[in-house]
């Protein structure tokens, strides 16, 4: 009887018999998980470590001037980024400049104007164009899309714009053969539209349908609303979005190699052929040793510092976006 | 609350609209555009599908899947080599990436929760997420490529398995926190560990969400190139069984094909992209149906 009560006393009083539950393989499981989620971070860190690490050669033979060269001389073992910094940034501006107006589009339709039967189906199709591999999006740029391109869009602009000053250089494509930066940076718009699109949707759909009502209400126009009820509530995340979609039109490679032209020259046109960061890495990677490969890895390193720039500015803006 | 009962009842005079044509012509320019935009995206699927039926099916014949891609120069062949190529590094980037991915996911979800260093790693991995993919390639050449001084399908692997990472974590933790705490509060409160109560009432809620983004992973690795440019390659022979050597896989194929001189490497390219496109949509509409219904339960 003694004993009984010794024991609930104890069991009450949390004493060490209580034995805690789990043991070895709880704890095993824990550190599992948690060593798990440490790797992602070294994947980061990893990617960040190999490619300082390879290109690092490369910034240490030209210092600075790695950046602002445009010379890239197999040959004479000159090499420099700027060509490819520039084809890089200027594609993925003319991607933006084409794709948001579209997604924005797209987005207003699904949420205001779509009949309800068709809004599913409708946003089916243009989350599909995400999963599309970007090697297909090369071979339509190039097999269907670029001729065209060039036969309807690059020789008329070019013979109509020829001469004139400013325009004359911007629209005047030496070769019309479809490729270009402009056309990579329309192959690129059409790539980041699912992304944006998608992500405007959800967030023009968050706003309380209150708001919108009262809008409706007082006699505004469906502009008016998205103007200047839906727009500006949503403004933040449309800009994380549009950064985000930024961040995946620098570091395409694949639909880029197909359609830019792959040449290293800096031209006033945006018909003419050029190259971008990733699309040089893709072409002469496996062909490249010594100082080049180096300056393939600095190249890299430069996009690695540019794409993640614009991926935490995206990432601060929206908090959380679906994957799909 | 006169004011309802004294309302003037001459309204508007009918038929004359107030609305300033201006705000009426903007009005139209909205619907017009956003649905022009709308069409545009409907129409550059529909034309990737139709050029890649029309395309790959000129080429179709059974043989795509008993040949090998043929070298430069020679008649006939098929793909057979890429295909199985594919089909294994894809196999080793998923058998890599899910416990990789699940259990971070469920660190994020369960253990670390709203702590900083979970904060940390859940932005990270978003950043991941869209990281080029191409970096990559790059990261798992100078890890893997460059000491074992050979492309090999364990590079190709590991490069697939650090981008689908990424995805499986963040559909594993979205999953997991749409369990009601209720359940594992009731499992802690029968006695058992949090890794009993895991593995056998949040995992088991949250199981289809969880296959759901390892397919999602699936779709995005299946169709990956520009990582396995440095770390599979490719080649035009039936590969080795302990993948040291590069590697023939669909991807890569397609990419060399397709910018071949030789009609029938154009034509295998065109085989090999209907057939992996095709898988990766089906993939896609899978992934999506099973995600819907798990959300409206």
């Amino acid at each position: 009887m003694a004993a009984l009560t010794e024991q609930i006393s104890l069991a009450r009083t949390g004493s060490p018999a209580r034995k805690k539950p789990g043991g070895l393989g709880d704890q095993l499981f824990r550190a599992a998980s948690y060593a798990s989620a440490l790797l992602v971070l070294l994947f980061l860190a990893g990617i960040l470590a190999s490619i300082a690490y390879g290109g690092w050669p490369a910034f240490a033979e030209f210092g600075l001037g790695f950046i602002t060269s445009s010379s890239w001389n197999i040959g004479q073992e000159q090499y420099g980024a700027l060509v490819a910094i520039v084809g890089t940034l200027v594609s993925a501006v003319l991607a933006l400049l084409i794709g948001v107006p579209i997604s924005i589009g797209i987005a207003v339709y699904l949420t205001q104007l779509c009949p309800g039967w068709a809004r599913k189906p409708v946003s089916m199709t243009i989350e599909l164009l995400a999963s599309v591999p970007s090697i297909i999006y090369g071979m339509w740029g190039l097999f269907i899309f670029a001729p065209l391109f060039a036969h309807y869009v690059q020789m008329p602009v070019s013979s109509v714009v020829e001469g004139m000053p400013i325009v004359g250089t911007l629209f005047y494509a030496r070769v019309p053969s479809g490729v270009g930066i402009l056309t990579a940076g329309i192959i690129l718009a059409i790539m980041i539209v699912p992304f944006v699109a998608s992500i405007t949707r959800d967030m023009l759909d968050q706003i309380p349908t209150v708001l919108r009502e009262s809008a409706y209400g007082i006699g505004c126009t469906t502009w008016e609303v998205v103007r200047h009820v839906l727009v500006p509530q949503a403004s933040v995340s449309i800009i994380g979005a549009v950064m985000l979609g930024l961040g995946r039109a620098l570091g395409e490679t694949m639909a880029v190699t197909f359609v830019i032209g792959n040449a290293n020259r800096l031209s006033g046109s945006i018909f003419d052929p050029g190259s971008t960061i990733a699309s040089r890495i893709a072409n002469e990677f496996n062909e490249a040793d010594g100082l080049q490969l180096n300056s393939l890895m600095a190249l890299g390193c430069i996009l690695f510092i540019i794409t993640f720039i614009v991926l935490i500015i995206a990432r601060l803006l929206v908090r959380r976006v679906k994957v799909a | 609350m006169d004011a309802v009962t004294t309302l003037p009842t001459t309204a508007a005079p009918a038929r004359v609209s107030r609305v300033r044509s201006s705000r009426r012509v903007a009005d139209k320019l909205l619907i017009v555009g956003s649905t022009v935009a709308t069409l545009i995206g409907i129409v550059v699927l529909g034309s990737i599908l139709l050029m890649l039926i029309v395309e790959g099916m000129k080429g179709f014949s059974p043989l795509l899947f008993t040949e090998p891609t043929p070298g430069p120069g020679s008649e006939g062949g098929g793909i057979a080599n890429a295909i199985l190529g594919s089909l294994v590094l894809t196999l080793i980037g998923i058998v890599i990436a899910t416990p990789v991915g699940v259990m971070a996911g469920t660190y994020l979800a369960e253990y670390g929760r709203n702590s900083k260093l979970a904060d940390v790693i859940r932005f990270l991995n978003d950043i991941l997420l869209s990281a080029p993919s191409i970096l990559i390639g790059l990261f798992v050449y100078t890890l893997m490529v460059r000491p074992m001084g050979t492309y090999s399908g364990w590079a190709g692997g590991v490069a697939l398995a650090i981008i689908a990472t990424p995805v499986i974590v963040r559909t594993t933790e979205d999953m997991l926190r749409l369990v009601p705490s209720t359940l594992r509060e009731a499992g802690a409160a029968l006695g058992a560990p949090p890794s009993i109560v895991i593995k056998s009432i949040t995992w088991r809620g949250a199981s289809a969400g969880i296959v759901t983004g390892i397919i999602l992973a699936l779709a995005r690795i299946a169709g990956e190139t520009a990582p396995l440019l440095f770390t599979a390659l490719n080649n035009n022979s039936w590969f080795s069984p302990n993948l040291m050597g590069g590697i023939p896989n669909l991807p890569v194929m397609i990419y060399q094909f397709a910018l071949s001189p030789y009609s029938n490497w154009q034509q295998l390219a065109w085989a090999g992209a209907l057939l992996i496109t095709a898988t990766i949509l089906a993939l896609s509409i899978v992934a999506r149906f099973v995600i819907k219904s798990e959300r409206a339960r």
